[in-house]
């Protein structure tokens, strides 16, 4: 938030139209007859935070949906799920089904009357219109319509909704997605979309805050030959370092920061020792950064580091006794093991992204000139004095541990400089810098020539904190054949890293492609050279075919994607990813990408973010998912046909756009395997069962029509029709619909492969509904004709008749409800006491109801509206009737038995073996059994811990971005509250440092 | 403090540990194993065929005689006369004949058939009016407007009963006799009462009530069905009990078939009244009089005379034993093959392979 002290002065600007591009901005400020230039340097963007600074002036520019970041959002759209959509069509074929039988009944209609009906009609005596048949088959049209309208399964829409508002609430309800350290339940944010949480092939997900948790942590170091960090049993073992380990005690140190923890406590004797390659260790890392120290009380140090890797490490060697606190422009005053002793400094080399190391001159308080060097192991090693050899090679060796780890490692040197030669060389700089012609360069060259022969003093280890079960996470949703891609608007360099440290970039992968191309043209070329050497050398990628070839190709491919053997990556960066997006190149990106097994794409804007989520929607017929914490994600979790916030520390942007939110990404594993697939299984046995059900129970008045002279008599009593649907059959049904499992989630996490039925959509599709409405055909034609054969010439066992109407509907709906208790108990996997409950309570229901209905009194009281009186009993006390019932349920259930168990015994599913093995094992105890932690064994020497940019140090020897003096102002990646998000322009009288992390692209 | 409360908020967020939020109910989970699948394919085979034997035996020992009289002997001329509306009011009167070959053993039912004659048509159905014939005064004299264009004649009398089922009633009439080799023709007793539903007789129709009228007085200000030839309270001229709503016939006649072809109870054989007929109908020479009323040709339909013993599970009925014997025979086939199939190719089909 900004205060201006007192009104600005009037002034004018005149800038660019709102727009998505988080790069650039152009404008003018008039003030006072004077033009100022305003740049993107001179723009903050919604949601990012001040620091370092009191107070400074601002311009608001844009505001709400105008700000850039909003304009990156994309549109809301309303979502909906592929059996959503499915369901529709087929409740619209249903319609179409029931015009057909209303159209052949009206036909049946109009030819009886004319053939039998006209002949009858002397003993009804109808008035004369209906004398006419055709005009009768019109009424007949509509009556049917009426009466089959039950075939029309519009309770199913609500019945829908409530389960998955139950399926909702299970996920919200999950302790096994609640994050107690931030108190932070799973939240289901929208009920629309559970079953499709079944069916996900694509997961696109954000790198900071999703996969990592954005925090450095200083992990371990190589000093002079020895690794620090790791903690040993008394037997020598290596000890797995855990939450609760317990960690060193730095309570010597009164400005430790509270939060560090370290395991080995060797580290700390050697610093109680003053073992002097340990001090030096730590004075490097004290000294060498571009790090601002706060310090608002006596003791309480705050470090405003641009990156986190140098707040780690400086803080690491705080905790150890090597306090930085406080440094002006000349000086850093450090408090070395209880004393303090002042710096003076001299130069700082600065980081670039060619020499990937920095350093610093300093005079330490003896007088002493020293550089301190910390950088890239292969940087470092190469202007290394000879003499420290064997400790290279120990100190590589270590490295090579450090990042078999995924740890991100820096190596440190040092050097003692004489008095007269940095005189000479610092006069050479001093000519350097004020050069007008290649001033860099000759920087450069200056630099170069003071950082030789330094002594090796260690390396650090950094760990870019993945979140909890990230590797596990992802190997398991691998396996189940779900294909993540990272979005990051990190760089590459960071991106590879986590990339590697997760497990989705592996060294035995035979390649990974890195396309950064700047043109349209270069990148087309690195695409097509990666996917030609996927594919090999004997196909030809032919552009621009027509669409029928294309699906051929495209067809082709997914037997290649299954055939390829060799695992590949694909790693594109936001300029090419910007042209590979471009309508003539997106085929072949996707195709490439779809034939690696991992694609990230790094420095992407939130568009870009969603155009990549969008080219995989319009093109795969596949579900996305996409998961992000900020702000940035939000277009991407839009987009997606899922949407899933990890509610972290970044604000709830991400969480308010998105469908489901929790706390972890793993938990994404649980939501997909778990609760995805049960809903998704759930809601296509729910939907078979409930167009089974419909078409068994209303085309018994189909097959009625051709005895009744297609005069739409029901079968059924009009209250068995009324209470049918919603008493008697709809709750075990939605129990089971709520209940079901068919393997418990121990085994549902444990095979991820079962989660492939979901993508497969086998479970509930255009076939599967044919058969569900054949099965229901079948019924009512066995519902109808097996007690019409019994009962046409049939009497009771007193003589007196029961081939009446009444208790034909008698005996065909009590058939129908035990065949179709029978068939949900058949579909029920999962028998909970509530199943039961409902399977049971609904058939006592029904013979309660029935008997109520046909009793003495609510005849006497309304003799017109329950004329069915006596029947039941009439009818349910006979033999016959019972031997009808019974061989009616015996003749609808025998041929499904017969199918299903045929079915798992010759084809047996995954599913099917799961399920038998989980029986198998009922006896013995049930034990979680947890997936194997996934080891990265990677000798790939890990990259690099800048993940800052240049130009931090000339800010500190010139002293202008010094606190009290001048405001600094730091963009910060998407923090702060939405509320009070605006795009504004910023101008101090120093020129402004801004972090670009995530949010830029460059 | 603050601490403490802290924790108490956090507790109040993390979703309860029950079983049912957990999804972790104790639960049942059947599955269809050939241990539990094949023995129940041969028990439930073996019973349907042992059901269906048993229900064959039975209905063996059950008889049924059908005799077609529309236009059989004698009643040929009857048909004639009915053939055409001018001869309505004329009565006519034939008779035919039959010979049983067998005793019909125990309690036989008289019942008379009727086919192509559509009961069952929505608008034959509705036309009634069920309060009315519970004996409600109001009904009595204001009939529902359910029962269609016979609720009152043009002139406002209201019709009881009305609707057309009861306008169509059947209404021809029979007497059966037994003729003797060496004596004169017997007229078998029937039971002409008991031949309704319990319920229908004493719950469902009852006689309107008026105090201190006669049956004929209360019925004083409606007019008999457009078809009929004696009002409501004259069905019955023998027995006045057996008279107006509650007539058994007329009870009968109104619980609609549900098919167009049926067949409805008559008379149940007396088998007290006389020594002949204790043991059932002796086999021999039958004949049937019949007082011709009811038309048919104009929907081309035919009547029956029936004679039927019962069994445990109803009149006789071919359908069900054989069906039984079909379902069961086709159930073990079904589990043979079922068991061939999972012994050659389904035995290890379930184990995992990893």
């Amino acid at each position: 938030m900004l205060f201006p002290v007192s009104p600005p002065p009037p002034g004018e600007v005149v800038c660019e139209p709102p727009n998505n591009k988080l790069d650039r901005f152009v404008g003018t400020l008039t003030w006072k007859n004077n033009k100022y230039p305003l740049d993107n340097e001179k723009l903050l963007l919604r949601g990012c935070v001040m620091r370092n600074t009191e107070w400074c002036f601002g311009l608001v520019v844009f505001t709400g949906p105008q700000t850039k970041l909003m304009q990156n959002c994309g549109r809301t759209a309303f979502k909906r799920t592929s059996i959503e959509r499915l369901m529709n069509t087929l409740v619209l074929w249903i319609f179409g089904f029931l015009l057909c039988m209303g159209v052949i009944l009206a036909i049946g209609n109009s030819i009886w009357e004319e053939k039998v009906g006209g002949k009858f009609r002397v003993y009804l005596l109808w008035d004369e219109v209906l004398n006419d048949a055709i005009f009768s088959g019109f009424l007949t049209f509509w009556s049917y319509i009426i009466i089959l309208n039950t075939v029309v399964p519009i309770s199913l829409y609500v019945s829908v909704e409530v389960i998955r508002l139950g399926h909702s609430y299970f996920i919200n309800w999950d302790r096994r997605m609640y994050y107690r350290r931030r108190d932070m339940a799973a939240e289901a944010r929208t009920t629309t979309l559970n079953e499709e949480l079944g069916q996900v092939e694509y997961i696109f997900s954000d790198k900071t805050g999703t996969l990592t948790q954005n925090i450095m942590v200083f992990n371990k170091c190589s000093i002079n030959g020895r690794t620090y960090g790791d903690v040993y049993d008394e037997f020598g073992h290596k000890v797995e370092i855990t939450e609760k380990s317990p960690s060193v005690d730095f309570s010597f140190n009164p400005l430790r920061d509270k939060k560090f923890r370290f395991h080995d406590h060797s580290l700390v004797e050697a610093v109680k020792l003053g073992d002097p390659a340990v001090e030096e260790f730590f004075r490097v890392l004290a000294l060498c950064h571009t790090v601002m120290p706060e310090e608002k009380n006596e003791g309480e140090l705050v470090y405003q580091a641009q990156s986190p890797d140098e707040g780690a490490l400086v803080t690491a060697a705080r905790n150890f006794g090597f306090v930085f606190r406080a440094r002006t422009p000349e000086t850093i005053t450090l408090y070395e093991m209880g004393k303090h002793s002042t710096y003076q400094l001299l130069a700082i080399l600065d980081f670039n992204n060619i020499r990937k190391r920095m350093s610093v001159i300093v005079r330490n308080p003896k007088g002493q000139i020293k550089l301190y060097s910390k950088g890239a192991d292969t940087i470092l090693f190469d202007r290394l004095a000879p003499s420290t050899e064997d400790l290279m090679y120990t100190t590589s060796e270590h490295l090579n541990e450090f990042a078999g780890e995924g740890l991100r490692t820096l190596a440190l040197a040092y050097k003692d400089l004489e008095e007269d030669v940095f005189a000479e060389w610092m006069v050479r700089l001093h000519e350097a810098s004020t050069a007008l012609e290649n001033r860099e360069e000759r920087l450069a060259l200056l630099y170069e020539e003071i950082e030789q022969d330094m002594t090796l003093l260690g390396a650090t280890a950094i760990e870019d904190k993945l979140q909890e079960g990230v590797a596990e996470t992802i190997a398991c949703l691998t396996l189940a054949s779900i294909k993540i891609w990272v979005l990051t608007g990190d760089k590459l360099e960071t991106a590879m890293n986590i990339g590697y440290s997760c497990n989705m970039l592996r060294d035995e992968m035979s390649d990974v492609f890195v396309i950064t191309g700047h043109t349209a043209l270069e990148v087309q070329q690195q695409l097509r050279t990666a996917k030609e050497k996927i594919l090999g050398p004997t196909r030809e990628i032919v552009n621009g075919e027509k669409d029928a070839e294309k699906m051929d190709l495209y067809r082709n491919d997914s037997v290649f994607e299954e055939t390829i053997t060799s695992e590949y990556a694909l790693i594109i960066n936001g300029h090419s990813l910007a042209h590979a997006l471009e309508a003539d190149l997106e085929r072949l990106l996707l195709d490439t990408a779809c034939l690696c097994k991992t694609v990230i794409c790094c420095r992407v804007t939130p568009l870009q973010k969603a155009q990549v989520v969008d080219l995989v929607k319009r093109h795969k017929r596949a579900v996305t998912l996409a998961i992000g914490d900020g702000a940035n994600d939000v277009s991407m979790i839009k987009t997606a046909h899922i949407g899933v916030g990890i509610s972290g520390q970044e604000g709830m942007q991400a969480v308010l756009a998105s469908d489901y939110s929790f706390a972890q990404f793993r938990y994404l594993q649980r939501l997909l395997l778990v609760h995805g697939r049960w809903s998704y299984l759930r809601m296509c046995r729910f939907l078979c069962y409930f167009f089974y059900k419909n078409f068994a129970f209303t085309l018994v008045h189909f097959w009625f029509g051709f005895f009744c002279g297609f005069s739409a008599q029901t079968v059924y009593d009009q209250w068995f029709i009324t209470l049918f649907n919603i008493v008697y059959t709809s709750l075990p049904v939605l129990a089971m619909g709520l209940f079901d499992q068919d393997v418990n989630e121990q085994n549902s996490l444990r095979h991820p492969k079962l989660y492939e039925l979901g993508q497969l959509n086998v479970l509930f599709n255009k076939r599967q509904f044919f058969m569900c409405t054949l099965h229901g055909i079948y019924t009512s034609f066995v519902l109808f004709f097996i007690p019409y054969g019994a009962f046409s010439s049939n009497v009771r066992d007193d003589g007196s008749h029961i081939a009446d109407q009444q208790s034909f509907a008698v005996t065909i709906a009590t058939s129908l409800v035990i065949v179709v208790s029978v068939q949900i108990g058949l579909d029920t996997n999962y028998w909970t006491a509530v199943n039961h409950f409902y399977v049971w309570g609904s058939l006592t229901i029904y013979f309660c109801i029935l008997f109520a209905m046909h009793s003495n009194g609510i005849f006497t009281i309304f003799p017109s509206h329950f004329p069915f009186l006596g029947t039941a009993r009439n009818t349910l006390t006979q033999t016959g009737v019972w031997l009808v019932i019974l061989l009616t349920t015996t003749v609808c259930v025998m041929p499904v038995l017969v199918v299903r168990f045929l079915r798992t015994d010759l084809y047996p599913t995954m599913t099917d073996k799961v399920r038998h093995t989980q029986q198998a094992s009922r006896r013995q105890r049930p034990q979680e059994q947890n997936l194997k932690r996934v080891r990265r064994t990677s000798s790939r020497r890990s990259a690099y811990a800048f993940s800052h940019q240049e130009g931090y140090g000339e800010l500190i020897t010139s002293g202008r971005n010094m606190k009290v003096a001048v405001p600094v102002f730091s963009l910060l990646r998407k923090r702060g509250d939405p509320a009070t998000g605006t795009t504004v322009v910023a101008w101090s009288s120093g020129s402004g440092t801004r972090e670009s992390e995530n949010t830029q692209g460059q | 403090m603050a601490e403490n409360e802290e924790k108490a908020k956090a507790q109040n967020r993390c979703p309860d540990n029950s079983a049912f939020k957990q999804q972790r109910l104790p639960a049942w989970s059947p599955s269809l194993t050939a241990e539990t699948v094949l023995p129940f394919f041969y028990l439930l085979g073996i019973a349907c065929v042992l059901l269906g034997v048993l229900l064959q035996i039975t209905m063996q020992n059950t008889q049924e005689i059908k005799v077609d009289y529309t236009n059989a002997e004698s009643c040929d001329m009857c048909f004639e006369t009915r053939k055409y509306k001018v001869n309505a009011s004329r009565e006519c009167h034939c008779s035919i004949t039959f010979s049983l070959k067998e005793r019909l053993e125990g309690d036989v039912f008289f019942y008379y058939g009727l086919v192509n004659f559509h009961q069952n048509l929505r608008r034959y159905m509705d036309s009634r009016d069920d309060a009315q014939l519970l004996g409600r005064i109001k009904k009595l004299k204001n009939p529902s407007v359910y029962c269609g264009p016979n609720f009152q004649y043009a002139n406002g009398t209201p019709i009881a009963p009305c609707g057309a089922i009861a306008n169509s009633m059947f209404n021809d009439s029979f007497a059966l006799f037994f003729h003797p080799l060496v004596d004169r023709p017997l007229r078998v007793p029937l039971f002409r009462k008991g031949i309704a539903w319990y319920t229908d007789k004493n719950i469902k129709f009852h006689n309107p009530y008026v105090p201190n009228e006669s049956l004929p007085q209360v019925f004083q200000a409606t007019a008999k069905p457009l078809y009929w030839q004696k009002p409501v309270y004259e069905l019955d001229p023998n027995d006045s009990t057996n008279n107006g709503f509650i007539n058994e016939d007329l009870i009968v006649w109104m619980r609609e078939a549900a098919f167009p072809n049926f067949k409805k109870l008559y008379g149940i054989l007396d088998r007290q009244s006389s020594k002949m007929f204790e043991q059932g109908l002796p086999a021999g020479n039958y004949s049937v009089s019949i007082s011709y009323n009811f038309p048919v040709q104009y929907f081309r339909g035919r009547k029956q005379v029936v004679l039927s013993t019962v069994s445990w599970f109803g009149g006789q009925n071919h359908f069900l034993p054989i069906a039984y014997l079909v379902t069961g025979c086709v159930t073990v086939l079904v589990a043979v093959v079922l068991t061939v199939v999972y012994i050659k190719f389904g035995k290890k089909g379930l184990k995992m392979e990893d």
